[in-house]
């Protein structure tokens, strides 16, 4: 658990760059620092493993306080990954994983216990890439060498700022669904930065969007979408909300709320769809292929319906543009 | 593309026909003599050149390599555009200068010439330990921050093993240097070979001239070669790479 | 400080005139070095093999301590009757500035975005065309810092040729050190820095002065 309390950081007399910022990051969660460029996130996040210091305020982590730590056994319990993966060259894979236990004076036994279990979380041989070194892999690689360097000496606390920015987008939807699921395995406490709002939704249990370094908003991403506090929260979201917002829903969703279509086995080569696959992504694959239905499979590989873009309407209509019309109006 | 690699393997040739050429009309004139009929004085000539060079050089790398790491810690970051002009300024001053106005400090001698010599050398490697610090990725050295290494940690396993390729460079330069302006320590009267060039010169004798330059100049090309060779093997592979282009 | 001046106001003349000999020596050498380096690195762009050994035989000559290199050029330009004065000074000057002018060339040139390259190629632009409109000017800083590097390297070596009776500065010094006088050596010393300090800045003038604005950050 990550408490803010009352977190102000001034440079100088003048700059403000975080103003009275208090919120929560429970326990295994993922909240997500979300704001324009300058907004503060980073500073926000570089306060927690004492990178920047903490002008007013205390920032809790499980039940200490920050301030009466030793930063240098602080940072150790936390992990950090950044943008440009910050992974050392003069290092082999192997060893920029296992740096940070290697501080710790872990066995090497221990170590390579460890490195091996990491570098199947990531599904990369351990064998073939310890040896390597940074420079030898892909930028995709890279990032997720960075991700699992910070998990090393399992760390209840994890700092993210940006950690996917460098990667193409084709990657970075990849590593984020790969990151996705080692985060159910490894249920860390997360704090992480992101410009990108699809990156937001996507990742967080709850958004913090900043402005000029105060809170706009601290909710979960569909409250956010949904009921957006004021005016720089809806724009900042955009126009298009109720379809970012078609992505934290699933087709089980609309199969539980309205149901799917039936099959009809007459059709040939039509897609196929997974039922746990986002709406938002659905949507795009009907509108893309031309086909008027796509079929949807379990996770046994059965087809159990159809979808169309009429269905796909139809919740929007229902579940979500009228949760929104709701809440302005009330 | 085979034309090109015609062209290139004439002009090798052609050099290396030069030389040969050189080597034998050197050796045909009985340029090389003094260093087999005099072959005593050769021997202590030699010694004398690479003393000189090996202990002001050792001295410059121990002082030098240290004054660049601290300079380049944050406590000293204000002081590094000062003592980099300096540095610079310092380059520009002939290195005869040096070896001479050290006599009427240190006097004639041994001592004037390892100490002019090593004043020298600090310069190169001073400027290249600075330069290798300070071009590395602040985002690695915030990483190794925000993992909690602590300050030596950092400089040791992060900062040094990536600018150990500058920081070499640096002494390489500084020691082939040496030994060109080892060859100078004559005005000081502290010996070494360039006795044999300077005596040359005075008495228009070939044979002394190039008895004395080309053991100079193969000093200096074997003493590059190996270094190049260190470097190799004590720079990181990792960091090999990504120095180099 | 008095017996400074009273130095000054008799050797003032000499100094200034040793200065210009010695200004006149090293931008001899280094126009000729550019007349043959910077063609020279240029045309090692299209010839890899090429490039390798001349740029190894560069950094090989560089090596070669700048004693040493007029020890073997004398007996070799005696054959000529030249074997003491200007002209061993000024080619040993000229083969020391290859390494940095012609490295410098290369890599600047090759260097060059190759997209910016391929654009010119798309666009119709003949090799002469690209090379003087797109190739050269880009490369212009690194090759203005390669220009840098041997004028004020050449500075310094044109001291040491004083000893083989190329005048110079050198003179002033190694005069100093014959008689034991140390306003000589000084006074010379610091002519050869400044003239080092005001080179540099004259070749940094030239390189801004050429360089597209937009490649000065």
């Amino acid at each position: 658990m990550i408490s803010f309390k009352n977190v102000t950081k001034r440079y100088g007399e003048e700059i403000v760059a975080v103003n009275d910022v208090d919120f929560t990051v429970e326990e295994g969660k993922i909240v997500v620092l979300l704001g324009p460029s300058g907004c503060g996130k980073t500073t926000l996040l570089r306060m927690v493993n004492r990178l920047e210091s903490i002008s007013e305020g205390e920032i809790i982590i499980n039940n200490e306080n920050s301030k009466d730590l030793d930063a240098i056994e602080l940072r150790r319990k936390i992990g950090y990954v950044i943008q440009s993966n910050g992974l050392f060259p003069n290092m082999t894979i192997e060893e920029n994983v296992m740096l940070v236990p290697d501080l710790l004076g872990w066995s090497k036994k221990e170590k390579r216990e460890r490195f091996e279990y990491l570098m199947k979380l990531i599904g990369l041989d351990a064998k073939d890439y310890g040896k390597r070194y940074p420079h030898e892999l892909s930028g995709g690689q890279q990032q997720r060498i960075g991700v699992v360097r910070a998990l090393a000496a399992d760390p209840p606390v994890m700092l993210m700022d940006e950690p996917f920015g460098a990667l193409d987008p084709i990657i970075r939807d990849k590593i984020q669904e790969e990151f996705l699921q080692i985060q159910r395995e490894v249920k860390k406490t997360i704090l992480f930065v992101s410009h990108d709002i699809d990156e937001a939704i996507k990742m967080a249990d709850k958004i913090v969007l900043l402005r000029n370094g105060e809170i706009m908003q601290f909710d979960t991403p569909s409250k956010m979408l949904s009921h957006p506090k004021n005016e720089f929260v809806s724009q900042f979201f955009g126009k298009d909300r109720a379809i970012k917002s078609l992505s934290l829903h699933t087709v089980e969703d609309l199969q539980t709320i309205i149901g799917l279509g039936p099959v009809d086995e007459s059709v040939q080569d039509t897609k196929t769809i997974n039922i746990h696959q986002d709406l938002r992504n659905t949507l795009s694959m009907l509108m893309n292929q031309e086909a008027d239905q796509v079929v949807v499979k379990n996770d046994q590989d059965e087809n159990i319906g159809t979808i169309t873009i009429d269905l796909v309407q139809k919740y929007l209509h229902f579940e979500i543009k009228g949760k929104m019309s709701a809440s302005q109006e009330g | 593309m085979n034309r090109k690699k015609w062209i290139g393997n004439i002009v090798k040739y052609t050099l290396y026909a030069l030389v040969a050429t050189f080597f034998i009309w050197a050796i045909a004139n009985s340029y090389f003599d003094y260093i087999f009929t005099q072959s005593g004085t050769f021997l202590v000539l030699l010694r004398q050149h690479i003393v000189l060079v090996l202990v002001s050089s050792i001295l410059a790398i121990l002082v030098a390599v240290p004054a660049g790491i601290l300079i380049t810690r944050p406590k000293f970051k204000k002081a590094e555009w000062l003592v980099s002009n300096v540095a610079n300024l310092g380059q520009t001053i002939p290195s005869l200068a040096v070896l001479a106005l050290m006599i009427s400090i240190l006097g004639i001698g041994f001592k004037s010439a390892v100490f002019a010599l090593f004043i020298y050398s600090i310069l190169p490697i001073f400027r290249n330990t600075v330069a290798g610090i300070d071009s590395i990725d602040k985002n690695m050295i915030d990483a190794a921050k925000g993992m909690g290494m602590k300050p030596h940690q950092i400089l040791f396993r992060v900062e040094l093993p990536n600018s150990a390729y500058s920081i070499l460079a640096g002494i390489r330069t500084a020691v082939v240097l040496n030994i060109g302006t080892a060859a100078l320590a004559y005005v000081v009267g502290a010996g070494g070979l360039g006795v044999w060039i300077f005596t040359g010169i005075n008495l228009f004798d070939n044979g002394f001239l190039i008895s004395g330059a080309i053991p100079v100049t193969l000093l200096a090309i074997l003493a590059d070669y190996i270094l190049r060779k260190i470097e190799y093997i004590v720079v990181p592979k990792g960091s090999r790479r990504i120095e180099k282009a | 400080m008095e017996k400074w001046l009273r130095f000054l106001e008799v050797n003032a003349p000499r100094i200034l005139e040793l200065t210009i000999d010695h200004a006149v020596l090293v931008s001899l050498a280094i126009v000729v070095a550019l007349l043959i380096g910077i063609p020279l690195g240029i045309y090692l762009t299209t010839n890899q093999y090429l490039a390798d050994t001349v740029l190894q035989i560069a950094s090989i000559t560089l090596t070669i301590p700048s004693i040493a290199l007029f020890g073997v050029m004398i007996p070799i330009f005696s054959l000529i009757n030249q074997g003491i004065g200007f002209v061993p000074a000024f080619v040993a000057l000229v083969l020391y500035s290859q390494l940095p002018i012609i490295r410098n060339t290369y890599t600047g040139i090759k260097n060059v975005n190759p997209e910016m390259r391929d654009a010119a190629i798309g666009m119709g632009m003949k090799t002469h065309q690209r090379l003087l409109r797109v190739e050269i000017p880009n490369a212009m800083p690194v090759i203005m810092a390669g220009v840098r590097t041997a004028v004020i390297m050449n500075i310094g070596i044109a001291v040491i040729a004083s000893y083989i009776g190329a005048g110079g500065l050198g003179v002033l010094i190694t005069q100093g050190i014959s008689r034991g006088d140390n306003y000589l050596i000084i006074s010379g010393s610091i002519a050869v820095a400044i003239l080092a300090i005001i080179a540099d800045s004259i070749l940094l003038l030239i390189q801004k002065r050429f360089t597209i604005k937009a490649l000065t950050d």
